[in-house]
């Protein structure tokens, strides 16, 4: 795992909007579509189209996606169960007895996880982590959160170098892992790798007041989004609100 | 259990989203002067650990495998506050650099797996460091029955959550015990990895252990013409006043058991339906149900389900600490022992 | 203000866990003089340069005592700031420096706290790459560049902030014999105080004449680095050894 988060580097019109305008039209994109009724299925269609418009406009490989996606497993299970386990008038379908609601809710869920999953991808997948820690700055994260995320980020790939590294070590000298020795030997591991992260964590704060830090971090951002880029990255959103207001509309 | 978007309603993510800021808020307030001591760089090393140790699956049965949450660890370790940071952390980093978590659901994420895990984990072991030898190592078997306590709670407390803000009404008992099953045996998994990384700190760095600052012993110093004084350590620098009982991390455990049960029951859709159809009378479909340990609890006899399903909730917990205790004590004399 | 670079007065100091590191040190370092601090593992040089900036003892609230004088500031609390300034230490390992996402954020970090801003930073920051040849770099990632560049740039990161005395722990560590010979270059051609931790002798020899050597926690030996190297019972009392068919007596050292 690198520090560099699921970063596609390439040059896009998506990759160049400041990260501070991704992350607000990203947000409100993600509420619009929680916010539409589930019984709504073309709104669902609208946003999935303009998702699928942002992914190819920012040029993000389909495989980068489809792969990504399987974070979202625990919860399709979940979502697979409730057709069975839920409440309230059943339906028959091929012999099944499935709970009517049961289906909607499951829909719901998928539907809404998996839009909100594919948006948070273009997000990661377009801008660089130094850019998203200063569009985070931009929107006024507390500082003290904002230092905290940037070591996180920044040692992100030494730690688990590390990590891995004991694992080679242990893999190559004949350890094959039984359950429970597999779990002690991991868990001895682990032991050890957080006595090396703390060392380097105060390692570093010494780096850090050997260089005249005294408890502020310089920042990360000079300029802010213009009102041009504000409007351009927000539009895919406010469509959203408008499908979404419009779905609400539709169903009461 | 990191929940994408739109699996609560609006009402349900806003609500956590609040409580997430104002735990992140308060927390950022009373971190800032361990921070500015150790420095903001020893809080994101901590959350890159976090962040790599929640990719190391352990096998938890059936074929299946869970994952450190990390809460109650880093609790021990950097203090609850700091944690509660380096837990926001962690999921806003998952949130949006891995697309792990949805970023409408990051409050609910921050609640269930920074916020009540980290206090859980804590407020216990401090608790039981209080009936426990006064020493360094006591904080290895207290921490691990905080760590094993802390998950089975933040189940309980999704389930709560789903009770309030869930799309479908399912039967609320039911996903209390199976979330609370699933959960202990993950929560052992948690208990083993907190109690490995926390001996070995407390064998190489003992300093290092947050939750046992109070517990150091003096240092010896050896000047330049070899005379010998004592100094006494850095002290804690936010320890608590030591009056706190064990009351205080039994009673936060239970109060957000036993109360996001209730608020599960009480539910207006889920306990008619528990109440009409379910009632814990041993309806022959629950299979997911049935593997879980809780499937055979002797709530059987009770007909109100309301009451039921906070009854499950509290057991789940009480049965949790109870082994856990049994743990510390069985861990403590193995240790008194060997030394 | 005058007197020596360093100076330094029967130091001791303990660590938080209750190991003592440092037993009473004493040595004076004139300014403009190139010194390697050679020892075994374990000697107590990490420690003793961590203190040279009020890093560790107690200054920092640590627990220790003994006189520190930098340029003939003594190191108090309301002189750490200068004190930083004045003494630049590069680590071991490069990513304990570099803790900012990119160099260039990496590189203005130190100036940046002395206050500097705006074009006035940004050529400060280009100075110190330029010093080390890595301007071509400036917006990369850490761990995007190879260790030998990290070191380098973690040279920059100090000479940024224009110090005078240089203190680097282990500089040729890990590096392979081209950017080990190329960090070489860079540090020659530096007009600053040097103090270098070495376990690297020939890299001692090469680039200061006079050498300290630690060991428990004290200095034991004071003098011309090619003497030091070539008294083979000193060397053997305290875990040193020349590489194989090394000669200090026949290469060039940086005397004149």
């Amino acid at each position: 795992m690198t520090g560099d988060g699921l970063l596609v580097a390439v040059d896009s019109p998506v990759h160049r909007i400041p990260a501070q305008v991704k992350l607000v039209a990203l947000f409100v994109f993600v509420l619009a579509v929680v916010s539409t009724p589930a019984a709504v299925f073309w709104a669902f269609g609208v946003y999935a189209g303009m998702l699928v418009a942002a992914v190819a406009v920012a040029k993000v490989p389909a495989p980068v996606v489809s792969r990504r996606l399987a974070v979202e497993t625990p919860f399709i299970v979940f979502a697979l169960l409730l057709p069975f386990v839920a409440t309230g008038p059943q339906v028959s379908v091929l012999g099944l007895e499935l709970s009517q609601s049961g289906v909607l809710g499951a829909w719901n869920v998928l539907a809404k996880g998996t839009l909100g999953v594919i948006a948070a991808i273009l997000l990661s997948a377009t801008t660089a982590p130094r850019e998203l820690l200063a569009g985070l700055e931009r929107l006024r994260l507390p500082a003290t959160l904002v230092a905290i995320l940037s070591f996180m980020v920044r040692y992100l790939s030494v730690v688990s170098d590390d990590l891995h590294r004991m694992r080679v070590a242990r893999e190559s000298r004949g350890y094959m892992g039984g359950r429970v020795g597999h779990l002690k030997a991991v868990a001895g591991g682990v032991g050890a790798l957080f006595v090396r992260s703390f060392e380097r964590g105060e390692r570093v704060h010494l780096a850090m007041r050997s260089r005249g830090y005294t408890g502020r971090m310089p920042l990360l951002s000079v300029q802010g989004a213009s009102r041009g880029q504000w409007m351009h990255g927000v539009a895919i959103s406010v469509v959203a609100v408008v499908v979404a207001v419009a779905a609400r509309m539709v169903s009461s | 259990m990191h929940v994408p978007d739109g699996f609560f309603n609006a009402p349900t993510s806003v609500a956590t989203g609040l409580i997430a800021a104002g735990a992140v808020g308060f927390s950022l307030q009373r971190a800032s002067r361990e921070l500015r001591e150790t420095g903001p760089a020893l809080a994101g090393l901590t959350a890159a650990f976090v962040f790599a140790v929640q990719m190391v699956n352990f096998p938890v049965g059936a074929g299946t495998s869970g994952h450190l949450l990390g809460g109650a660890l880093a609790a021990a370790l950097v203090g609850p506050w700091t944690a509660v940071l380096v837990m926001a952390t962690v999921l806003l980093v998952q949130g949006l650099l891995f697309a792990d978590g949805g970023l409408t659901a990051l409050g609910t994420n921050i609640t269930l797996m920074g916020l009540i895990t980290v206090l859980v984990g804590y407020f216990l072991t401090r608790a039981l460091l209080k009936v426990m030898p006064r020493r360094v190592g006591s904080v290895v078997p207290a921490a691990t029955v905080g760590a094993l306590v802390s998950v089975p709670v933040a189940a309980l407390a999704f389930t709560g959550l789903y009770a309030i803000g869930g799309a479908v009404d399912i039967p609320l008992g039911k996903l209390a015990t199976a979330m609370v099953g699933w959960h202990i045996l993950v929560g052992i998994g948690e208990a083993v990895i907190t109690a490995a990384v926390l001996s070995a700190v407390v064998a190489t760095r003992p300093d290092l252990v947050y939750a046992a600052r109070h517990l150091q012993q003096d240092l010896v110093l050896v000047d330049a013409d070899g005379n010998t004084s004592t100094v006494s350590p850095d002290k804690p620098i936010a320890a608590k006043p030591a009056g706190r009982s064990l009351g205080i991390g039994i009673a936060v455990t239970l109060v957000v058991a036993g109360g996001l049960s209730l608020f599960a029951s009480a539910h207006p859709d889920g306990l008619e339906f528990v109440g009409a159809k379910l009632g814990f009378d041993g309806a022959a479909k629950d299979s997911a149900v049935a593997a879980s340990p809780l499937a055979d609890y002797g709530v059987h006899g009770i007909g109100n389900a309301q009451v039921s399903g906070a009854l499950a909730g509290i057991i789940g917990v009480l049965v949790t600490i109870v082994v856990g205790l049994a743990i510390a004590k069985l861990a403590s004399l193995r240790a008194n022992k060997a030394s | 203000m005058s007197g020596p670079a360093i100076q330094v007065e029967r130091l001791v100091f303990a660590y938080p866990d209750g190991r003592q590191a440092l037993f009473g040190v004493d040595f004076t370092v004139e300014r403009g003089e190139r010194v390697a601090l050679l020892g075994p593992n374990g000697a107590g040089k990490t420690t003793l340069v961590l203190h040279l900036n009020g890093i560790l003892g107690s200054v920092a609230g640590g627990t220790g005592s003994g006189r520190i004088q930098i340029g003939g500031t003594g190191l108090h609390r309301e002189h750490l700031g200068e004190i930083r300034r004045k003494v630049g230490l590069v680590f071991q390992d490069p990513d304990d420096q570099l803790f900012m996402p990119t160099v260039r954020d990496d590189v203005a970090f130190g100036p940046a706290n002395l206050g500097l801003r705006g074009a006035e930073l940004d050529d400060r920051v280009h100075e110190a790459l330029v010093q080390v040849g890595m301007q071509d770099h400036a917006d990369l990632a850490p761990h995007h560049l190879s260790f030998g560049q990290r070191r380098r740039v973690a040279v920059a990161t100090v000479l940024a902030m224009r110090p005078e005395v240089l203190v680097l722990d282990e500089p040729s560590s890990n590096l392979d014999p081209a950017a080990r010979r190329e960090l070489a270059d860079i540090l020659a051609g530096l007009d600053v105080t040097l103090l270098m931790i070495t376990h690297d002798l020939p890299y001692a020899l090469q680039l200061c004449e006079r050498s300290l050597l630690m060991d428990d926690g004290r200095i034991v030996a004071d003098g011309k680095t090619r003497d030091l190297l070539g008294d083979a019972e000193l060397m053997r009392a305290h875990r040193l050894e020349l590489p194989y068919g090394f000669n200090p007596h026949s290469v060039p050292g940086p005397e004149r």
